[in-house]
């Protein structure tokens, strides 16, 4: 059967989908979306096929926006998305996720909502932001946020979260309760305890394909991965030209294989190192990286991916596609072996999802 | 009754909508929820928590600024307006 590609890609200005074929070699761009929003995430309802996007408009306040048609027509909720009118304003969504029929937002300052409607109304899971660690909760460069939310495979009530500059929690009871998951990572921006329970500044984290209990994470202070599922980390940095960087994704079967995006450090730009343009592989599990370059650029690359702004597909061999705070978007059909841009003149991207439908 | 103008930037948000609504309401807030009646879901995106009028929007009543508390006076035209200083989409460019 045929397939269709598409990208979802989310930025400062709107939305947009980038459509290809199963070869993914010629592109179409669409108009901006969502009302030309700024977008944070997109991702895919794979229970309902519905795509769901999270952002926050400066003048009318955060939403999940919704398409059942592919992103023909979209509708758009934030019933419910308060911490009342006592609490911090929402100002936008940072992740949406679907899981067993419910859907997941993760907003600034950071908490989680969840939906049970298909994203129609929202309610807060209001025992993540009373963990006791809350009042000493600080923000990252990108603000206090709730940008990651990683469900397990198996096991409805369990759950892990990425919150900047705060760290992973894990839910092993539906998001009655939640423990720290930092255990072997590094905080060197805090000198007095470089390995503190929470303050961990998680870039991106994620659950290996067919591994529940292996997990990922891009944090600020290097690369790591946890076969426990989060209870300790061990460090995969070495071979990686820089400990620092945003995005991280997995291959759709295979726990042992990561895409990753090293940035020169946090104080210098955060631009690809040598201004020379890269995305890391390793298939072992973090033992060893490789450095994947055919058809980037290799000079005078000023080059940033914010952290939701990698993706793979699921075909046979899998594309990989990361967008640039520059407008760009490079795709790899043979993952990461060699790039083309497949957009260039888009707003800054904030995130990329791939999906992958029969025609 | 009021005379409601609203922003094309809020009625694309809902299918249907229209630029006036003619609605009773003793207050701005008052006649926000006339707005809600007619159009579900348009509450949320002039009102945040608080309850405030949403950051960067601006209401003017009869040609004066003002705020959820304001009186509408019979006749009155209001018009909701998204200020200038929301259109920097600064927010998000670190992470």
């Amino acid at each position: 059967m045929a397939t269709k590609t598409m990208l979802l890609v989310g930025t400062r200005k709107g939305a947009f989908i980038l459509e290809s074929d199963a070869a993914r070699k010629s592109w179409t761009v669409s108009e901006p979306l969502c009302e030309g929003w700024p977008i944070h995430d997109i991702s895919v309802d794979q229970r309902t096929g519905a795509l769901l996007a999270g952002g926050g408009s400066p003048w009318y306040g955060p939403a999940v926006w919704r398409s059942e048609d592919l992103g023909k027509t979209w509708t758009h909720s934030s019933e419910g998305l308060t911490y009342g009118d006592d609490g911090p304003k929402i100002p936008t969504i940072w992740n949406v996720t679907a899981a067993n029929g419910s859907i997941y937002a993760g907003v600034e300052p950071a908490g989680l909502f969840r939906s049970e409607d298909d994203g129609k109304t929202w309610s807060h899971v209001g025992a993540l932001r009373d963990h006791p660690s809350r009042p000493e909760w600080q923000p990252g460069a990108g603000g206090l946020i709730l940008h990651t939310i990683s469900p397990h495979a198996t096991d409805k009530n369990r759950m892990w979260v990425g919150i900047s500059a705060v760290g992973v929690f894990e839910t092993r009871d539906g998001g009655a309760t939640w423990t720290t998951r930092n255990k072997g990572v590094r905080a060197d921006f805090n000198p007095e305890n470089i390995y503190p329970e929470f303050g961990q500044c998680v870039h991106k984290m994620y659950a290996a394909a067919g591994e529940p209990e292996t997990l990922y994470q891009q944090n600020h202070c290097g690369v790591y991965r946890s076969d426990n599922g989060g209870e300790s980390w061990n460090e995969i940095t070495p071979g990686l030209p820089s400990q620092f960087g945003f995005p991280a994704v997995g291959h759709p079967r295979d726990a042992d294989t990561m895409w990753i995006i090293p940035m020169n450090g946090d104080d210098r730009g955060r631009f690809m190192p040598d201004a020379a343009a890269a995305v890391w592989r390793t298939n072992d599990r973090g033992a060893s990286w490789t450095r994947l370059a055919k058809g980037l650029p290799q000079q005078d690359a000023y080059i940033t991916v914010l952290r939701e702004a990698m993706a793979v597909d699921r075909h046979d061999n899998v594309g990989v596609y990361f967008g640039t705070e520059g407008g760009e978007v490079w795709a790899s059909p043979d993952g990461g072996e060699s790039w083309q841009e497949i957009a260039a003149h888009l707003p800054a991207v904030w995130s990329v999802e791939a999906h992958v439908v029969d025609a | 009754m009021a005379t409601v103008v609203l922003p094309r930037s809020l009625v694309a948000l809902f299918p249907g909508a229209e630029r006036r609504y003619e609605i009773d309401g003793a207050t701005v807030a008052d006649v926000i929820d006339g707005l809600e009646r007619h159009v579900p879901g348009m509450r949320n995106r002039l009102i945040d928590a608080g309850p405030v009028l949403r950051e960067h929007l601006n209401v003017f009543v009869a040609g004066q600024r003002g705020e959820l508390g304001t009186a509408v006076p019979a006749g009155a035209t209001i018009h909701f307006i998204p200020a200038v200083s929301g259109g920097s989409m600064r927010r998000g460019t670190f992470g």
